[in-house]
């Protein structure tokens, strides 16, 4: 799978406009996730999950600010990401199947506070983003 | 079998009550064959589906969205009983369509993903857990008669 110049323009387009909710949504995505999917709240037991948790917004601010980075490095993510891909494989040790689970969230929230920007296309190029952002992330688990 | 809060079934029924199902039916088998054009596969009599714009334009693909979301439909209507309910499809989609049951997850993210471009607010994590809960158990259902 590889993103292509049209793929790597829409994300950087959709990125773009979502500018300074990013932290916003990322933390929603993660509510979301831990909603629909409670199975990923057994990575947080620290953490206190209850809506508009502080952790949480802190969280979803580090997610948001990773994958500005990810964006602004498309052509490269595996050096780009490689210091949070050793912490995932030797630290935080998060089951794959998980990230498909955030993913899909994090589409899932881009599509409710942006319908209009959230075309087939756009959704595609996302989808495809996450995807390879994913497998840059669980590169090292083995 | 899964088990249906009673605010669960509330946040489907009263959604869903809302959902034009020619429109949305639509739109969400489109964006399946373009987000994941490997399902297209299981198209190849639909004509055209060479683009994003071919593929939510083509009149084929309107026609069985809106027929794949008003069997759908059947679903909120019977939550508790989704087994036996998809018996008969389950059956169809092992027999004669071959449909690997992996599709059927893929079309439920996209059920999903489609309500909340819809729904905005209204499609509060609350809410999207209760259908992806119900998306997840029909998938579940259709697979169950596979052998």
């Amino acid at each position: 799978m590889v993103l292509s110049a049209a793929d790597k323009s829409n994300v950087k387009a959709c990125w773009g406009k979502i500018g300074s909710h990013a932290g916003e949504y990322g933390a929603e995505a993660l509510e979301r996730t831990f909603c629909s999917f409670p199975t990923t709240k057994t990575y947080f037991p620290h953490f206190d999950l209850s809506h508009g948790s502080a952790q949480v917004k802190a969280h979803g601010q580090k997610v948001a600010d990773a994958l500005t980075q990810a964006v602004a490095h498309m052509d490269d993510l595996p050096t780009a990401m490689s210091a949070l891909s050793d912490l995932h494989a030797y630290k935080l040790r998060v089951d794959p199947v998980n990230f498909k689970f955030l993913s899909h969230c994090l589409l899932v929230t881009l599509a409710c506070h942006h319908p209009a920007e959230f075309t087939p296309a756009v959704h595609a190029s996302l989808d495809k983003f996450f995807s390879a952002v994913s497998t840059v992330l669980t590169s090292k688990y083995r | 079998m899964v088990h249906f809060t009673a605010e669960e079934k509330a946040a489907v029924v009263s959604l869903w009550a809302k959902v034009n199902v020619e429109l949305v039916g639509g739109e969400v088998l489109g964006r399946l064959l373009v987000v994941y054009p490997w399902t297209q596969r299981f198209f190849d009599n639909f004509g055209n589906l060479s683009s994003e714009s071919a593929i939510m334009g083509n009149p084929k693909v309107k026609a069985h969205g809106k027929k794949v979301l008003t069997s759908f439909g059947n679903a909120v209507k019977h939550m508790d009983d989704l087994k036996d309910t998809f018996a008969e499809l389950s059956e169809l989609h092992c027999d004669k369509m071959h449909v690997d049951p992996e599709n059927f997850k893929l079309l439920g993210n996209m059920i999903l993903i489609v309500l909340a471009t819809h729904f905005s607010k209204e499609f509060t994590p609350q809410v999207q857990a209760a259908w992806q809960k119900l998306t997840a158990a029909v998938a579940n259902a259709l697979a169950h008669r596979y052998h």
